[in-house]
């Protein structure tokens, strides 16, 4: 047991101190590790969306799942697979289809001018001759939010299924969904939404948590898509809290927001104008705190693990794989947070919407 | 500058996904979970109230026995006291009565030994009278057998009577 021990705390050190003594001889070729591998460019690719769902490999030898491309330009639909890109983002490969050519730039999609073969670029890598068309493709995050679709539908039907049968609790994994289920209910809506009104806010509050939460962790495994770790998809969440405000809002709220009781007449129109923003800006706070938590928890993890090639040494591992580890863990417990933040802040700000002031 | 410029489509999938997930959920998931626990938890709490009830009324009937014992107690030692002065008065009075006949038999006695002695008495007078009749008759029989004794007597009768 103690030489066991004793071995763990010497390879350990033994792992510390490799990446120093690693470090001091490769020195001189830092300068060019960083040219061969930009970090900033990983971290973006890893954390960005994308036509395709790459595993792993390189090039034309990489793993890549293709994913469908939808695109709606000014002579309608146009679909096909990823794969016509031959994994090129760099705009090089031209797709031709209904007399249209597309291109992936860095995964946007592009639509050439007509008659163009090939994009041309400004002095800041702007192309010249190439439109962006309305691009409704299943990119990589759109398919990873199906997955988490799919893995709600099933869970929950079999928990729904469950309780259709018997009157008992349920045991297990249906038990431990219960619980969260309950937590919601219990720790969330009826003490931000009260008693009265909040049932009919549960199948959003519900939805929301478990989607944030799962799509989270899902998020976390290697090789998975940053998908509430998107601006795009938060601000989609944030607009679902919004319009829940707007529809909801009670007379009293509506009458508190915009023209204040209480106060001096003259101060009202400009109070006016900071309650009217503050209805904004709550969903857009909503918005960007996901974003910009889980993209930060991906960022970490990355960096560290970007680390190694940085400084071009295995011995690196030996410090940011565990440190990575430890941050994955934290990340595993900010999943859960984040999902919980954003259901809470999301219940109080429609509680306090559709909330009946005493009269005073 | 990538990282926070939205993607109009991304927007598109997830508010779509996302709408169609909170239908189907609240249809086939939210609202049968949610009621079924809602229905436990009241069956729960229901089973507590009536346990509560049941509890309670446990607790009346306990003192409703102990009540019950009590009084039956108290009345078992009404009725033992009662018996106890009934029968001291039953024996009191049974003296009392006893004494009174006794009392009534002695004096009954009495009268008729007194009766008796009365009616002993006037025979015995009677008889004394008859026998001194009869001794009185013998000796004047007697006294009177002779001629000249019946002189003497005559002589003697009219020297006591005097003529006045």
């Amino acid at each position: 047991m103690i030489a066991q021990k004793s071995l763990k705390i010497i390879v350990t050190f033994a792992l510390a101190l490799l990446p120093i003594f690693s470090f001091a001889s490769k020195e001189e070729s830092l300068a060019e590790a960083e040219k061969e591998f930009n970090a900033t460019d990983m971290i973006l690719h890893h954390i960005g969306d994308a036509h395709g769902w790459h595993f792993f490999g390189e090039g034309e030898n990489s793993f890549t799942l293709p994913l469908p491309v939808i695109l709606y330009t000014d002579n309608g639909l146009v679909t096909f697979m990823s794969s016509e890109f031959h994994h090129d983002t760099e705009g090089h490969h031209v797709v031709e289809k209904n007399g249209m050519s597309f291109v992936n730039l860095h995964e946007k999609i592009y639509q050439l001018e007509e008659g163009a073969h090939g994009v041309e670029f400004d002095e800041d890598h702007h192309p010249l001759n190439a439109e962006r068309p309305i691009d409704l493709s299943i990119t990589k995050n759109v398919a990873a939010m199906f997955i988490t679709v799919i893995i709600m539908l099933i869970i929950f039907n079999r928990l729904a299924s469950f309780h259709k049968k018997n009157k008992n609790a349920p045991k297990g994994f249906n038990n431990v969904l219960e619980t969260f289920v309950l937590f919601v209910r219990d720790e969330i809506a009826k003490p931000q939404i009260g008693e009265k009104k909040y049932m009919k806010f549960m199948p959003f509050l519900l939805t929301v948590f478990f989607f944030i939460w799962i799509t989270n962790m899902i998020g976390l495994l290697p090789g998975a898509a940053n998908v509430t770790g998107n601006i795009a998809v938060t601000i989609s969440l944030g607009l679902f809290t919004l319009v829940l405000i707007l529809v909801n809002g009670s007379k009293d709220y509506w009458k508190h927001t915009l023209w204040m009781p209480g106060i001096p007449t003259f101060v009202k129109p400009l109070l006016a104008v900071v309650e009217l923003m503050g209805v904004f800006i709550k969903p857009i706070a909503l918005m960007i705190r996901l974003f910009a938590n889980i993209t930060a928890g991906h960022i970490i993890i990355l960096s560290l693990i970007g680390l190694i090639f940085i400084l071009e040494s295995v011995g690196v591992a030996g410090v940011s794989v565990p440190f990575a580890l430890f941050i994955s863990i934290l990340e595993l417990l900010v999943a859960f947070l984040q999902a919980f933040i954003f259901t809470m802040l999301s219940a109080l700000f429609i509680g306090m919407a559709v909330e009946e002031h005493e009269h005073h | 500058m990538e990282l926070i410029t939205p993607e109009i489509g991304l927007i598109f999938w997830q508010t779509i996904v996302f709408l169609v997930l909170i239908l189907l959920l609240a249809k086939f998931a939210w609202k049968p979970i949610l009621g079924a626990v809602k229905q436990r938890e009241d069956s729960i709490n229901e089973a507590l109230t009536s346990a509560e009830t049941a509890r309670k009324e446990l607790q009346n009937l306990k003192a409703d026995n102990e009540k019950l014992m009590k009084e039956a107690r108290a009345e078992r030692d009404a009725i033992l006291k009662e018996a106890r002065e009934l029968k001291e008065k039953v024996l009191a009075s049974a003296t009392e009565e006893a004494q009174t006949k006794a009392d009534k038999i002695v004096a009954q006695a009495k009268e008729s030994i007194e009766q008796e002695k009365k009616a002993a008495m006037a025979d015995i007078k009677s008889q004394v009278a008859s026998l001194s009749l009869e001794i009185a008759e013998k000796v004047v029989r007697k006294e009177l057998s002779s001629k000249e004794k019946q002189h003497q007597l005559i002589d003697e009768m009219l020297g006591n009577a005097t003529l006045n």
